[in-house]
């Protein structure tokens, strides 16, 4: 689990006491210490958006950039967020989970009902993590291959073996979103 | 068969489908707790040890501290078989719970573990499951002499052994009879993605709440009431499990951990293992080695069954002697053979425990016996499938369970799955016989295995469910289930939508909660279609048959056979016309439907898995290339979740526990060296084999719809076809799991024997 081990005023942080991360289209302005509800310079992105945001959509597993639980999308491409300090990711605009609805309609995203119709998972839990980077491949790649689409989810550890339904789920997406 | 159905056998959504992909499906670190306290666990650096000195008044001296409990202030609870004490002044593997600490920060509990002082006098430790056994080696507890462990379950009759016939004479009937020794000792972990914790809420003087990530809440409860004495009012919650693969029903010791941090500040207190903590302190599949000696004639009839089978359970068991049990009745479910003395034993070593993981028990002993008989079928030069198809069990056959029982099979015989199965595979043509590769394509050589699996828990414990009828013409189940991702919450909620005709929007599931839900022991052996849904449908049918009693004298009927029921209306048979609304009689009222599923061994499901790989003879690695499982379902219910279960597979310490995965125990200092998602191999979706599924459905008599459960064989007859596959490629009998680049190459001649030579194997 998570284990703060630095305090305020490190590197990361010089000269600054607040940072603004836009999540999921808004804007946040986080303030840097160590007390609850700020950012410490040794919190990671996915520490923050779970604890401090309140954003849990996005799982923590190994929380050592293994297993791709984590994923969000930053700038439109999937990263680890348990590798990416908060710090670091001030001024960038970041979409989790949580954020792929339509917000006007609430629609889930293509991807999201392609999961739901082809039951892409089975416990659930890497789940989020598979549809970010997923999301994060459409972006680039709007009519992938099969073959590109097993290579965009190869970070993505899913033990019940959920792949065959998620490539499947993919594949669907990207053709209904063409 | 499903076109007479409304719901059954068509792909539905999953109830919980839209909460996980959008993130609102609340595993058990996403649960909100106001008050809440971290718990974390100092562990030990030795595998073996006497703790002589703890001091922990630095640690307490930290601010935000609430406690630190050594095994001096632990309550006095014990579990397992035998039961041991949960923090003990001895350690026992590297990992083992030293003590507790509760903080008000996750920080400041780690920082504070970091003050506590522990003088240890080192023990000789011993790792190795024979060595264990010999004389003078150091014994883990005092009362368990050769560290073996007493077999079978206190008070309860239970399968100890497979001794049957007489097995001289089954030898003097075989044509050939083979003397060998495989292992299944590569103790690969389950490796589910949410890591085991649980939060526990302490009430002086005797209630304890706990929320858990466990599938079976009621088992749950079961085994934490026996822990903390029945005095204590246990209340146990599970609400979204992020995969088990039925190991996190070993949660109790974080569980006990929460419950005593608890029961010591008065406050709410989360335990959350770190996913090394999981990989390293949490529960592996049991190893297994077996010596035996099969008889067998020419027709491949098995005739005789000898050998010794040593699983090894690491440094605890809780389960290891169930496992025991229901390995022997899965052995004797696939092996026709009236000739049995397979004798067993149980060993502890200073190493992590092994437990519950998909396959219990008949898994590890397979993937030692099909090999032995194989070397029998190779002698014969009989086609491993032909035997395998011939020897599993059929109708008028039978076998001994796990309670020691002789049951009388009353199922279906499976051959036309497998050859199904076979035609699909193209069995016929890949197979060239034994130690023959498929094809050679220079380097690399093409082989091809198969294996079979059973099991006849399939009917086994108790499931109850209600099922209520509401007077706004909605139905609410009453169930005891935490979804783990096979759907069987959903598939709950279908087979009651299917006996009341109701839309699926118009019921509702409760959480699993044990203060008001019945007794259910828990999706547990592929027992979810048969048991859990065989529960639900007798509770939806005396709900029905309840509502039809009250509705009678409305609608004139004498009987409640006069009526028919769809979209909550209920008119009589006899004259459409007369109908009346559910709500108009229920009014002000409930109507509780009550159903029960009683144990029943008498069946057993079946999966036969081909698998085609190709081993690169230059380097070494294997790569699987195509799987076929074969299968009968008697009917589908949840055609997508089916397809799941059996891609599963793979998984979950199953077929690539024969490709890759192990978990490498270091012999001098016993640290698990992969204790993390890097250095412990995963398969990735980069390298998905092909895998067909061959699904039947020939009506089993189970329940009303006829069904019976496959979701937790899917990994079991898998790991033997890669043994034997590989073996075939190269043309040399492989012994050992995985079937790694060094043992290719060793069996192969192109290395030198570098590789530790293990006693069970070669």
């Amino acid at each position: 689990m998570y284990s703060r081990e630095e305090k305020p005023g490190s590197m990361a942080c010089a000269g600054k006491s607040i940072i603004g991360l836009t999540v999921n289209g808004q804007l946040y302005k986080l303030e840097i210490g160590a007390e609850a509800g700020k950012v410490d310079p040794s919190d990671t992105l996915s520490f923050t958006l779970r604890e401090t945001l309140g954003l849990t959509g996005t799982k923590e597993s190994c929380d050592s950039g293994a297993c791709g639980a984590c994923t969000v999308l930053m700038e439109g491409k999937a990263v680890l967020s348990c590798m990416l300090l908060t710090v670091e990711c001030d001024g960038k605009s970041i979409v989790t989970i949580e954020g792929l609805r339509n917000p006007q309609t609430g629609e889930l995203d293509i991807l999201q009902q392609a999961f739901i119709d082809h039951t892409a998972f089975q416990c659930g839990f890497c789940t989020p993590g598979m549809i970010m980077s997923a999301k994060a491949l459409l972006n680039e790649n709007p009519s992938p291959t099969e073959e590109e689409v097993k290579m965009a989810l190869s970070g993505n550890f899913c033990r019940c073996i959920s792949h065959y339904q998620v490539i499947e789920a993919v594949m669907d997406a990207a053709k209904k979103g063409r | 068969m499903s076109e007479a159905y409304r719901y059954i056998g068509k792909a539905t959504p999953r109830i919980d489908g839209e909460e996980i992909v959008t993130g609102k499906a609340a595993f058990l670190n996403d649960l909100k707790f106001q008050n809440l306290l971290y718990g974390k666990v100092l562990r030990s650096p030795h595998p073996h040890a006497l703790i002589k000195k703890i001091d922990v008044k630095k640690a307490e001296q930290v601010k935000g501290v609430k406690a630190v409990i050594t095994h001096e202030t632990m309550p006095d609870w014990k579990n397992g078989n035998p039961p041991i004490r949960l923090l003990d002044k001895k350690v026992r593997f590297v990992g083992d719970a030293v003590a507790l600490i509760a903080a008000e920060t996750e920080r400041i509990a780690e920082e504070a573990k970091k003050l506590i002082e522990v003088e240890y006098e080192i023990l000789p430790a011993v790792l190795d499951d024979y060595e264990a056994m010999k004389p003078g080696a150091p014994q883990i507890y005092e009362n368990l002499p050769g560290n073996l462990l007493p077999l079978g379950i206190p008070n309860r009759k239970w399968a100890t052994e497979i001794v049957t016939g007489d097995v001289n004479k089954g030898f003097e009937e075989a044509d050939v009879v083979v003397e060998e020794a495989y292992a299944y000792d590569n103790i690969p972990g389950p490796g589910f993605p949410e890591s085991p914790a649980a939060v526990a809420l302490w009430e002086e003087p005797n209630t304890v709440t706990v929320w858990v990530s466990n599938h079976k809440i009621w088992r749950n409860k079961h085994e934490l009431s026996v822990t903390f004495g029945n005095d204590v009012k246990v209340r146990v919650i599970g609400g979204a499990c992020g995969g088990s693969y039925g190991s996190k029903v070993m949660s109790i010791q974080v569980q006990c951990y929460a419950a005593a941090l608890s029961k010591a500040t008065g406050r709410p207190v989360k335990v959350s293992l770190s996913k090394e903590e999981q990989l390293s302190t949490f529960v592996l599949r049991p190893a297994t080695r077996l010596h035996a000696k099969v008889g067998m004639k020419k027709d491949g009839t098995v005739t005789a069954i000898a050998g010794s089978w040593v699983l090894g359970t690491g440094y605890y068991s809780m389960t290891t002697q169930v496992q025991l049990g229901v390995g022997c009745g899965e052995a004797m479910i696939a092996v026709r053979c009236k000739n049995w003395d397979v004798k067993p034993a149980i060993v502890c070593t200073n190493r992590n425990a092994s437990g519950i993981v998909r396959g219990f028990g008949g898994q590890e002993l397979k993937c030692a016996l099909i090999p032995i008989l194989s070397h029998a079928m190779e002698k014969l030069s009989l086609d491993p499938f032909e035997v395998l198809k011939k020897n599993f069990v059929k109708p008028g056959d039978g076998y001994y369970w796990r309670n020691a029982e002789w049951y009388d099979y009353r199922g279906i015989d499976y051959s036309r799955a497998m050859d199904e199965g076979a035609k699909v595979f193209g069995w016929k043509d890949k197979w060239k016989g034994w130690l023959k590769p498929t094809a050679v394509k220079g380097a690399k050589r093409i082989g091809v295995g198969v294996g079979i699996h059973g099991n006849a828990d399939v009917g086994e414990d108790v499931s109850e469910t209600h099922v209520r009828l509401d007077n706004d013409g909605r139905v609410v189940i009453l169930a005891g289930l935490a979804e783990h991702g096979t759907g069987q919450r959903s598939n709950v909620v279908k087979v009651v939508a299917e006996v009341l005709q109701l839309p699926l929007e118009r019921i509702s599931i409760s959480p699993g909660d044990s203060m008001v839900t019945p007794f259910e022991w828990g999706p547990a052996g592929s027992r979810g279609t048969y048991a859990i849904l065989g529960a639900a449908i007798a509770a939806a049918e005396d709900a029905k048959n309840k509502l039809f009693r009250l509705a009678m004298p409305m609608l004139g009927a004498d009987d409640p056979k006069d009526l028919e029921t769809s979209d909550g209306i209920i008119w009589l048979k006899s004259d459409p016309q007369k109908r009346i609304e559910w709500e108009k009689v229920l009014r002000f009222r409930t109507v509780l439907g009550y159903g029960r599923f009683e144990e029943d061994y008498s069946l057993s499901n079946c999966m036969m898995s081909f698998v085609e790989l190709q081993v690169d003879t230059e380097t070494g690695k294997v790569d699987l290339l195509r799987v076929v499982n074969a299968t009968d379902v008697g009917q589908v219910i949840d055609p997508h979740g089916l397809q799941g279960q059996l891609y599963g597979c793979l998984g979950s310490a199953g077929i690539d526990s024969a490709v890759f995965e192990e978990t490498i125990v270091d012999p001098t200092t016993g640290c698990i060296l992969n204790s993390n998602l890097i250095d412990y191999k995963w398969r990735t979706s980069a390298e998905l084999p092909v895998i067909d599924n061959v699904v039947l459905e020939t009506p089993i008599d189970t329940h009303r719809f006829h069904a019976i459960g496959v979701g937790e064989i899917t990994t079991s007859p898998g790991p033997s076809a890669v043994l034997m596959a590989a073996s075939n490629a190269i043309g040399q009998w492989l012994h050992e799991y995985p079937v790694t680049p060094e043992r290719i190459l060793k069996a192969l001649g192109k290395i030198g024997r570098n590789i530790q030579k293990k006693e069970g194997g070669r």
